[in-house]
């Protein structure tokens, strides 16, 4: 259950948004299905110390009726591709007449991966992230097409793998091999990019809980993906949203599935370590 | 300021009217990061400037302040200070300065330089996600910088 301070109308919400006065995370408790108990705000990892106490995420920075939507299964218009993913959990495709359940049983055998990614594979001496992952297992395990990074049924897929995931904290591993993939996905979230100059920094570690324009700057976590955006209707991968955020500052993007932005996802993803996995989440 | 320059063919496309008098993004004079002639060689005006502040494609200055005057616009942000009397803390060359390149006034500012053509790291065609091109110029032309800097003149407390 949600713990709503006041119930507001579609119009409250919108009135709501423009006030400057509501700055700052949203005081809230999620806990989804009445079920998992979702930590929402935590200290921050170690390697964020000198930077910031606190890691919050992104739903406390949303609207009481978005937020609300994320609470109940039923509400979140994200779990319908969970479902549709299902599906084709058990689908044979490809030239070795396998399905996903051929070799992974039930897709709750694997909780707690979605946790852990991106993250080092050793055999292929890369980090990975769980697109590149289920794109493996499907060339190299089914005989299947790779899908596309942003699609439909891609997303699906890695929204289906991070339901069974929602409670457990992110935990991606920093050093060891990851650590040089890591340093870079770092340099690029203090670069500043493009001709407005900005870095992913001076909007979500500076700014966050400030407007810009009409929206309300959160972290920017990525412990929620993949993300149903009502403004798009569909499931988000965390490499749209970046690709979408170096857009806005007038520079050339990087592509979702190229090397810098694996990069950056662990980098982001382990500014969230400690936060719970909420992924398919509502976002606007 | 010399005044004598051949202008770039990117900024000849970008600027409406281009006068004998421009100074190129790249030929500005800054001291203590104020500039104190007009870039245009034109005065300002400050009902376009006012229009400029307020416009989501032009100076879009409201994503990030709070300006009293502009109520009729949704929206304000809280990134920087509250615009309200910048027309009295500033000299009209300090505001120059401040909208042409803020880093020059405010070191590492995250206020974007809206007039400046150099130094950027993967520069694109503006929101597109693609590289820039040739038709590649400052954010404001030289005149919409003049206009803006007027219309901040007039914001008293
Ligand atoms: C022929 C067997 C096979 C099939 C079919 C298969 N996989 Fe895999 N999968 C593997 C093996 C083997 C591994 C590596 C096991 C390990 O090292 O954890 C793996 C690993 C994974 C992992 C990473 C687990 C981890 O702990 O890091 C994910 C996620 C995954 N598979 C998803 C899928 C999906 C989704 C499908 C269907 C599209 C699929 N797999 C089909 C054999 C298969
Ligand atoms: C000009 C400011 C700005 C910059 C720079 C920026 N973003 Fe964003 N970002 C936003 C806004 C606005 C949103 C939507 C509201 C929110 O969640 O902050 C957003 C949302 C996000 C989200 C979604 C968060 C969620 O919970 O759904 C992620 C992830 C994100 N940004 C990552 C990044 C990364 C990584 C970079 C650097 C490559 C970056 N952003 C640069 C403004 C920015
Ligand atoms: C991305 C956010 C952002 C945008 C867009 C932006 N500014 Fe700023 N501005 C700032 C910040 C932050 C400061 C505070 C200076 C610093 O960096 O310390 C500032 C400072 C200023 C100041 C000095 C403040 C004072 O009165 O003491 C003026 C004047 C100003 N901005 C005008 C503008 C104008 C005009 C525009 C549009 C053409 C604009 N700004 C667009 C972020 C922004």
């Amino acid at each position: 259950m949600i713990k709503r301070t006041v119930a507001l109308g579609a119009l409250g919400s919108l009135l709501l948004a423009a006030a400057p006065a509501l700055a700052g995370p949203v005081d809230d408790t999620l806990v989804v299905n009445d079920e998992i108990e979702m930590t929402t705000r935590t200290a921050a990892p170690e390697h964020l110390s000198d930077v910031m106490d606190e890691v919050i995420s992104g739903w406390h920075f949303r609207g009481d009726e978005t937020r609300l939507m994320q609470a109940d299964d039923f509400d979140n218009p994200g779990m319908i591709f969970v479902e549709q993913a299902r599906d084709s959990w058990g689908e044979v495709e490809g030239t070795e007449g396998k399905s996903c359940a051929s070799c992974h049983n039930e897709p709750e055998s694997l909780a707690g991966v979605r946790a852990v990614y991106p993250k080092w594979n050793e055999e292929a001496g890369e980090v990975r992230t769980l697109e590149m992952q289920v794109n493996d297992c499907r060339v190299n395990q089914m005989g299947a097409e790779e899908l596309k990074y942003t699609s439909v049924p891609m997303q699906s897929m890695v929204a289906l793998i991070s339901s069974v995931s929602r409670g457990m904290p992110v935990n991606v591993a920093i050093d060891g091999p990851a650590q040089e993939t890591w340093e870079k996905g770092k340099e690029i979230y203090y670069t500043r990019f493009g001709q407005l100059e900005l870095a992913c920094a001076n909007c979500h570690e500076d700014n966050y809980g400030n407007m810009i324009r009409a929206d309300h700057l959160s972290q920017g976590q990525i412990n929620g993906f993949p993300v149903y955006r009502l403004k798009n209707t569909k499931l988000n991968a965390a490499h749209d949203r970046f690709k979408g955020c170096i857009r806005d500052t007038r520079a050339e993007t990087f592509a979702p599935g190229s090397p810098e932005f694996v990069a950056l996802e662990l980098y982001v993803a382990s500014r969230g370590n400690g936060l719970s996995v909420e992924g398919p989440s509502v976002r606007n | 300021m010399a005044k004598t320059l051949t202008l770039s063919v990117g900024l000849a496309l970008a600027a409406t009217c281009v006068s004998a008098a421009e100074i190129a993004p790249s030929d500005v004079t800054y001291e203590d990061g104020a500039v104190a002639q007009s870039l245009s060689g034109a005065a300002g005006d400050a009902t376009r400037g006012r229009e400029i502040v307020g416009n989501k494609s032009l100076g879009n200055c409201v994503a990030c302040h709070m300006i009293s005057d502009q109520a009729e616009v949704p929206f304000h942000g809280e990134i920087g200070p509250p615009l309200d009397g910048a027309g009295e803390r500033w000299s009209e060359a300090e505001l120059r300065g401040i909208v042409a390149n803020a880093k020059m006034m405010f070191d590492g500012s995250m206020m974007p330089s809206f007039y400046k053509t150099e130094g950027f790291i993967r520069p694109g065609k503006a929101y597109t996600g693609k590289a820039a091109d040739d038709t590649f110029g400052p954010i404001l032309t030289a005149q919409q910088i003049e206009d803006v800097v007027a219309y901040l003149t007039t914001l008293k407390e």
